[in-house]
């Protein structure tokens, strides 16, 4: 986030549209995305900086859901519908695997670091 | 063994063509202790018994609320499974819908499903697949389609034979199959202790309790932990569906067997890249190339014979 702020200034100052559009367009893709299409997970593994939020996204015709695979359940999604998201912000470093239990052979991955 | 072998290769080639299929449902028949189906509209009705015998029919995976390709109206296909097994249901008792019922278990989709059904005017038992329980732990399918089985599972006796519905659909294990659990598997060896094991087992649920396919989660994490409590039984037979294809196997005197969708058909095990709907599936032979699926058994062998013949080009 501080490297694309950053650039951001720096674009304007220098008074260049075209830095600027480049910088905003990588902002917006900036909050780390999760698809899930084809009973998977994309990308599986995911590296994350603390205090990220992490979108997924179904994009399959099948509904699924993003379940936590530790016993404590950190994050647990809804049964996400065809185009439904869920969000969840990673504030403590560590390893997330994560699943959907309706479909556990799908698996991901969530590293804070 | 020619015999044998001349069944074995029909059935491969019977196997192939009936993958073309979906939508309709599966008549059974107990007669002697050993279960016989029938695809519903097949010429093999015929083979349906005089008086005496159990005969029940078998529908699954009416996916109420799934409105893509290949099939943008599940209720229409579901309707037409349920018309065909009042035209052919002769003195079939039970009707049996093996899970996934509905496709977000949203009361709505509960409502038209059960509305359906009961259009076939018969004694309906379930149980729940893993669209039917995305809500509050599967309470309100629980309460609507097993009452007085609060987890979705439990047993009745008709007419001699031994139903048992299970759950397989909850509180899976990442990188699991299905899953009973243990306090399943305690209520079913319960179940069965004490019981003659001259008595027929008819075992229902969603998601096969054989592993028909590892890497796509066809399967039951502890099914061989049930399996194990049915082995002394002369005749069992497990019904599932989850796969939208017919599969069977043998194994000692269980047979087991899943059932095809009313809703949509999903990929031979390995053949696609995921165990999605066949997208490209032709829409207008969702309803032509229905098929008839005769299982008998070979005299003097615990094999059955299952024969699925295509009704249409």
């Amino acid at each position: 986030m501080m490297r694309l702020r950053t650039m951001i200034v720096l674009a304007a100052v220098l008074g260049s549209p075209l830095l600027a559009g480049a910088a905003m367009s990588a902002a917006m893709d900036d909050p780390p995305g999760v698809n899930i299409d084809n009973f998977s997970f994309a990308p599986e593994a995911l590296v994350i900086a603390p205090g990220t939020r992490v979108t997924w996204t179904n994009r399959d015709d099948i509904p699924h859901t993003v379940t936590d695979a530790a016993g404590k359940m950190a994050f647990r999604s809804a049964a996400l519908d065809t185009g439904d998201a869920f969000s969840h912000v990673f504030d403590t470093p560590g390893t997330y695997h994560y699943f959907c239990s309706l479909h556990p052979k799908m698996q991901g991955t969530v590293v804070v670091r | 063994m020619t015999q044998t072998d001349d069944i074995a290769t029909e059935n491969r080639r019977g196997f192939l063509k009936c993958m073309l299929w979906a939508g309709t449902g599966v008549v059974w028949t107990v007669a002697g202790g050993v279960p016989r189906s029938a695809l519903i509209g097949g010429g093999a009705m015929a083979a349906t018994p005089a008086g005496g015998d159990l005969t029940f029919v078998q529908i699954s995976d009416s996916h109420i609320g799934f409105a893509k390709a290949p099939n943008t109206d599940t209720a229409a296909t579901l309707k037409e499974a349920v018309d065909r097994v009042a035209e052919i249901k002769g003195n079939a008792s039970l009707l049996i819908h093996t899970g996934d019922v509905s496709q977000l278990s949203r009361a709505a989709q509960f409502d038209t499903a059960e509305q359906i059904v009961k259009g076939a005017g018969m004694d309906t038992h379930y149980v729940p697949g893993e669209h039917d329980v995305l809500e509050d732990d599967g309470k309100s399918f629980f309460e609507r389609f097993t009452k007085g089985a609060a987890r979705g599972y439990y047993s009745f006796d008709q007419q001699g034979v031994h139903f048992i519905g299970l759950n397989n659909v909850q509180d899976l294990k990442s990188g699991g199959l299905g899953n009973l659990g243990q306090d399943q598997l305690e209520w079913l060896e319960k179940d069965l202790s004490g019981r003659s094991a001259s008595q027929p087992i008819v075992v229902m649920a969603h998601i096969p309790l054989w592993t028909v396919y590892q890497d796509w989660g066809w399967g039951t994490d502890d099914g061989a932990k049930a399996l194990s409590y049915l082995k002394r039984f002369g005749s069992v037979t497990v019904l599932n569906g989850h796969i939208h294809q017919v599969m069977q196997k043998v194994e000692g005197n269980v047979a087991f067997h899943t059932a095809r969708s009313t809703a949509f058909p999903q990929a031979a095990p390995g053949s696609a890249s995921g165990p999605g709907p066949i997208k490209d599936f032709p829409p207008d032979r969702l309803r032509t190339v229905l098929g008839v699926t005769k299982v008998s058994q070979i005299r003097g062998s615990a094999q059955l014979a299952i024969v699925d013949t295509p009704l249409g080009a």
